[in-house]
């Protein structure tokens, strides 16, 4: 970088003067640290070249610049391949967040005191009764979950689009993200597009019957265009808004978008 | 008829011309830490799930667990793609891919196997390949554009729906995509046998010639 094989400009010296003198080692220091960090180029370095820069720092940024190519390439019109009858996966496979991974620890919901809150940028707040929301107009789908752990299951699902839902209580179309917060403490959250996707339903049924405690009753949101983590049970409250909220695997570092 | 004369000209130019140009040599290495990453991030993943019923060691997988592995996998991804791009499209333009590979002739193969399980196969001349390293080159090459392309249909089963089809659905492209990594590993064992028993080809890939 600095042969001295052509003499310098003349002026070379008071620029530097001017600019880089006033600089001390520390401020120079971190300017090399933060050209050093740029691009893919780091992750080559591993994470104890440069130090100051870890690898979670790079791969954090390679997770949200993951999060605006996904956005990017999500089609609100493509749909999920849906399946024939003959194709659905029994038993259905369970899975949750908590430990140990069985139905058993699967919150009990009483239907009857069961409340939906709606909170955030809507302008109709009032709360839902089971008996309101299974009154709403149902579409079903026969889709598949794919799990971020690599396996993926063909199930019967049906409820309310969610769009529907969304503009039934006057939620703000525009806002950024819509949250979930759900009756066994999970939470997680998606971008609006998604939300308005024909495919993405409030599910009150699966397999024909009554949505079962261990697969999320009273209701779970249904997103075939999104991994089963952004799938959540027991939902309890739907909020509207422009912050981002995250989720529970989101902040163990699972990538926020995670789009099919 | 063209390849034969580029060959000859190669040929003469023995000793003091380039056999690696620059681009082939940083996009060499460049490929080959971004597929170390890929394959040891892909064994943590599958060891979320093993699909096939066993595990990769805990000392092969990167990534402390299954969110570490994913965040690996999917930010060296990128990383492989822009380099395996600008690889592949000078392979194509230049000529390389065709004067360097082609042909490749099942008896030749056969023959110059033979001479390499007894031990006869010349390897002095850096600037040609053999039949039998024409046809694993060009083999990996193959695996490289089927990893890229399941890996892609299981990315993004609903946006690339048509490429997640064409393999047979999800679960069909993901065993594809195990594969073809196997393919890539097994090619990668003999790759650096071969290396280190020839010393001269590694000095070729580092040094140009």
């Amino acid at each position: 970088m600095s042969r001295n094989s052509r003499p310098p400009h003349p002026d070379t010296v008071p620029i530097l003067r001017e600019t880089a003198g006033h600089l001390d080692s520390s401020t120079r220091r971190l300017f090399l640290r933060g050209a050093l960090g740029l691009g893919t180029l780091t992750l080559l370095c591993g994470c104890d070249v440069v130090d100051g820069i870890s690898a979670e720092t790079v791969l954090s940024r390679m997770s949200d610049f993951n999060d605006r190519v996904q956005a990017w390439l999500f089609s609100p019109q493509r749909l999920a391949r849906e399946y024939p009858e003959s194709a659905i996966t029994r038993p259905f496979p369970f899975n949750s967040f908590y430990t140990p991974n069985s139905p058993d620890q699967a919150p009990v919901i009483d239907p009857v005191k069961y409340h939906l809150n709606v909170s955030g940028l809507v302008d109709d707040r009032s709360d839902w009764t089971l008996v309101r929301l299974y009154a709403l107009p149902r579409v079903t789908q026969i889709t598949r979950h794919i799990c971020i752990e690599g396996w993926s299951a063909v199930g019967k699902w049906s409820g309310v689009r969610f769009s529907d839902f969304l503009r039934l209580v006057g939620a703000d179309l525009r806002a950024k993200y819509v949250t979930f917060h759900c009756d066994d403490r999970y939470t997680t959250s998606i971008d609006m597009p998604t939300a308005l996707h024909p495919q993405t339903i409030l599910a009150f049924w699966f397999d024909d019957a009554v949505l079962p405690r261990r697969y999320g009753f009273p209701m779970k949101l249904r997103v075939p265009t999104k991994l089963g983590f952004k799938n959540p049970k027991h939902i309890g409250e739907i909020e509207v808004g422009n912050d981002y909220t995250g989720g529970y695997w989101e902040t163990y570092g699972y990538n926020w978008f995670s789009g099919l | 008829m063209s390849v034969l004369i580029r060959r000859n000209a190669m040929r003469v130019g023995r000793g003091s011309s380039i056999i690696h140009p620059v681009i082939v040599r940083i996009t060499h290495w460049v490929n080959a830490a971004a597929m170390v990453i890929m394959i040891m991030s892909g064994w943590q993943i599958h060891n979320a799930y093993p699909t096939l019923p066993f595990e990769f060691p805990a000392v092969l997988a990167l990534g402390s667990d299954l969110t570490g592995a994913l965040r690996w996998h999917f930010a060296a991804m990128w990383l492989l793609a822009v380099n395996g791009s600008i690889y592949f499209v000078y392979g194509l333009v230049s000529g390389r891919f065709v004067s360097k590979l082609m042909p490749i002739r099942p008896s030749d193969v056969i023959r110059d196997f033979r001479a390499a399980l007894a031990g006869r196969l010349e390897h002095g001349d850096q600037s040609t390949y053999n039949a039998v390293q024409r046809l694993l080159y060009a083999g990996v090459i193959g695996a490289g554009i089927l990893i890229v392309l399941t890996g892609v249909s299981i990315w993004k089963p609903v946006q690339f729906r048509i490429l997640t089809t064409l393999f047979g659905d999800f679960d069909a492209a993901r065993l594809i995509h195990f594969a073809a990594m196997s393919v890539i590993v097994l090619f990668l064992i003999v790759h650096v046998v071969m290396a280190i028993l020839v010393p001269a080809s590694l000095r070729a890939m580092i040094r140009g010639r």
